[in-house]
């Protein structure tokens, strides 16, 4: 996209709300921003409906802060929490039925490389646990098997939040949940492993606690999928309604889950490596 | 072959076109279509009995006529990937059948919702346990109400012209509603008939998304800040009008499509002989079994009409209304146990005691010509009308 498109004529200019002004005139799309530009530029995600606290808005504003071409890039999401934000933000981003945005974001990206065949069409799967690795989790995995150059990001608050709080398959096992009465049965459902031999050739597994882990995860994932393969990124957004903590502790309560059991951890092709390594001397050399 | 494909107007293509005869199946006859129609993109999952003319699409992707062709993990996905690749601008194809169709039904009412102008050919057959492949249209009444163009093809030549035609009624900008062609399985798709064809080196002007009423979705297109569900964040008396208002401009896009159907497919329905005051009313292939039933009812002296239905959304029922304004008796031969053709019908007319829904044969069963004539006799017989021969049983 040139920023042309969405600059108004002189003549309306004046007409447009001053959010749509600042975006055209300070918006990510005109240079490239980065996690920890946040709050020196326009954001392209705006005011939002989420909890007070909600780990999902913070994961989807620096999501939306480390897109590496903003101009052009496609979300693909599924009902749920993640929709609030994602909703609220200044490109296309699409809502489907629950469960199939990786089928969506594969015909999506397979039409886009059609129609511009010289152009890198970014197209980002941004789901929560329940879409990615529940009712989706064939979609998912068959878009991984047959190599869709997408990157799919789970954000992983371990339960089903939009709907009340029930388990989920990343919920934890023995937790008491609605739906899961006694407790959960059985443990997570290791989607970051299953990532890595499924076909995904960059993975990261990372909570909101680490900002610039995320947004660099994100980064490195859409980079490298727009040339090598599927990528995978694995965010902890804790839920501060549904697991009923205070909404100030969110970070609080990430950073615990990162000593606990969400660990920072990383996983790439050789290719990948190479890849970064080559990219990064070439922005160094720009 | 697929680099000399010359684009030419869909009426030259349709109606001005030389066109030859060939002996092919129903499933071949929708891979001449697709051959024609400049699909960008076409994507597959089996089950049969649509399998076949899925194969010979991925056979054209080889020969170089589509730009892309995969075979998805299971019918939900494909049309959720045909959906995305609609989204991204591009003319999009794909097929199922019976229990394919159900288990993607969720996607139906997206493309919809979406104003996306996909062509799906669907190859009908029984859906339910004991299991079937046999042919049956049981799955065209739970998707009356999708809100997708519905249109019922006869023989493998009809569903030819309908599925190269529904992409000229889809994409009308005043349209652009996703169009599902239908065919009773196996009756059409596997066996051969003679099918005019025009010539193959002439194809449709490709799509064009910026005729688009709804915007694509590529960021080349404002206004880029878009989602196309109206939002259901909480209570919100917005989300129950921006949801009602869409459901109600969707369902004026499908009256639109009158007019072009009428243009370019001859109207919503045929009527042979219409000063009879018997008819039966039919679609698919019951009607070809219908004429042969008229055939043996008018050599035995009564007279009867004939009223092909060829879009089931939107429905004629004006047009049908019109047809059986005199009509004394209106007999509806189905393929599928519940009659959803005779109840639309029931529902479009005034004294509709006059329609006779029958006979309905299903999980696979042949409709012999026999069934129709005797339930033409038992109604006449039953309403004491007299007609020539109207005692007699075939
Ligand atoms: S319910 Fe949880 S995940 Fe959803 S918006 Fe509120 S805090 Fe965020």
């Amino acid at each position: 996209m040139s920023i042309k498109i969405i600059t108004p004529v002189a003549e309306f200019a004046e007409l447009l709300p001053q959010e749509y002004k600042d975006l055209v005139a300070h918006g990510p799309y005109n240079e490239r921003r980065f996690v920890r530009d946040l709050g020196t530029f326009k954001e392209i995600v705006d005011e939002h409906p989420h909890c007070a606290g909600c780990g999902v808005a913070l994961a989807i504003r620096l999501l939306a802060a480390a897109l590496p071409s903003p101009a052009d890039t496609l979300i693909v999401g599924t009902p749920g929490c993640s929709f609030f934000a994602l909703i609220q933000t200044a490109l296309n981003y699409s809502n489907t039925a629950f469960g199939n945005q990786n089928a969506v974001a594969t015909g999506l990206k397979r039409m886009l490389e059609i129609r511009f065949p010289h152009v890198h069409k970014d197209v980002v799967v941004v789901a929560g646990d329940g879409g990615i690795a529940d009712i989706g989790l064939d979609l998912t995995l068959h878009s991984w098997f047959r190599r869709e150059k997408i990157t799919t990001v789970m954000l992983d608050n371990e339960v089903y939040a939009n709907t009340g709080g029930q388990e989920s398959g990343m919920s934890r096992q023995g937790q008491v949940l609605n739906m899961a009465p006694r407790g959960k049965h059985f443990p997570k459902i290791p989607v970051f492993e299953l990532a890595k031999v499924s076909g995904c050739v960059y993975g990261v597994r990372v909570t909101v606690a680490s900002p610039h882990k995320v947004g660099r995860a994100i980064r490195n994932a859409i980079l490298i999928a727009r040339e090598l393969g599927p990528t995978y990124v694995q965010v902890y957004t804790p839920c501060p309604t549904n697991m009923k903590f205070p909404p100030n502790q969110t970070l609080k309560v990430a950073k615990e889950a990162e000593k606990d059991h969400y660990s920072y951890e990383e996983f790439m092709s050789a290719e990948a490596a190479e890849y970064l390594v080559q990219s990064k001397a070439e922005s160094k050399e720009m | 072959m697929a680099g000399l494909q010359r684009e030419v107007d869909p009426e030259y293509l349709f109606w001005e076109a030389p066109r030859r005869q060939v002996f092919i199946t129903g499933s071949e006859a929708v891979a001449e279509a697709v051959k024609r129609a400049n699909v960008d993109m076409a994507i597959a999952y089996p089950i049969t009995p649509q399998s076949e003319s899925m194969h010979l699409v991925g056979d054209l992707y080889a020969q170089g006529y589509l730009r892309d062709y995969y075979r998805g993990e299971n019918e939900f996905a494909v049309m959720a990937a045909v959906h995305g690749a609609s989204l991204g601008g591009g003319r999009v194809f794909t097929a199922t059948s019976g229990p394919g169709t159900l288990r993607a039904m969720e996607m139906f009412p997206v493309w919809t919702g979406s104003r996306q102008p996909i062509v799906c050919a669907f190859m009908c057959r029984g859906v339910s346990l004991p299991p079937s492949i046999q042919p049956e249209n049981i799955e065209m009444a739970m998707l009356l109400d999708v809100g997708m163009l519905m249109f019922h093809a006869e023989d493998a030549q009809d569903f030819f012209d309908m599925i190269l035609k529904a992409y000229a009624i889809a994409e009308q900008p005043d349209v652009h509603l996703p169009v599902g062609v239908f065919v009773d399985g196996f009756f059409v798709t596997h066996t051969r008939s003679m099918v005019a064809l025009p010539p193959d080196d002439l194809k449709l002007p490709a799509y064009d998304p910026r005729r688009a009423p709804v915007p694509t979705f590529d960021m080349e297109t404002p206004p880029i800040r878009m989602v196309r569900d109206p939002l259901l964040n909480k209570s919100n008396f917005i989300s129950y009008a921006a949801n009602a208002s869409w459901h109600q401009e969707i369902a004026a896009a499908a009256e639109r499509a009158r007019k072009h159907i009428r243009r370019y497919m001859g109207g919503l329905l045929e009527v042979d002989d219409p000063a009879a005051t018997i008819f039966l009313a039919a679609s698919g292939t019951a009607v070809s079994q219908s004429r042969e039933a008229i055939k043996v009812l008018k050599a035995g002296g009564i007279r009867v009409g004939l009223i092909k239905i060829k879009s089931i959304r939107p429905f004629p029922a004006r047009e049908i209304a019109a047809a059986t304004a005199h009509a004394d008796l209106i007999v509806v031969p189905e393929f599928n146990i519940g009659g959803w053709l005779a109840r639309e019908i029931k529902a479009s007319i005034d004294n509709n005691r006059r329609v006779v829904g029958g006979p309905r044969v299903f999980g696979g069963m042949t409709m012999p010509t026999e069934l129709i004539v005797n339930e033409v006799r038992s109604a006449l017989d039953r309403s004491g009308t007299k007609q020539p021969g109207s005692g007699a049983r075939i």
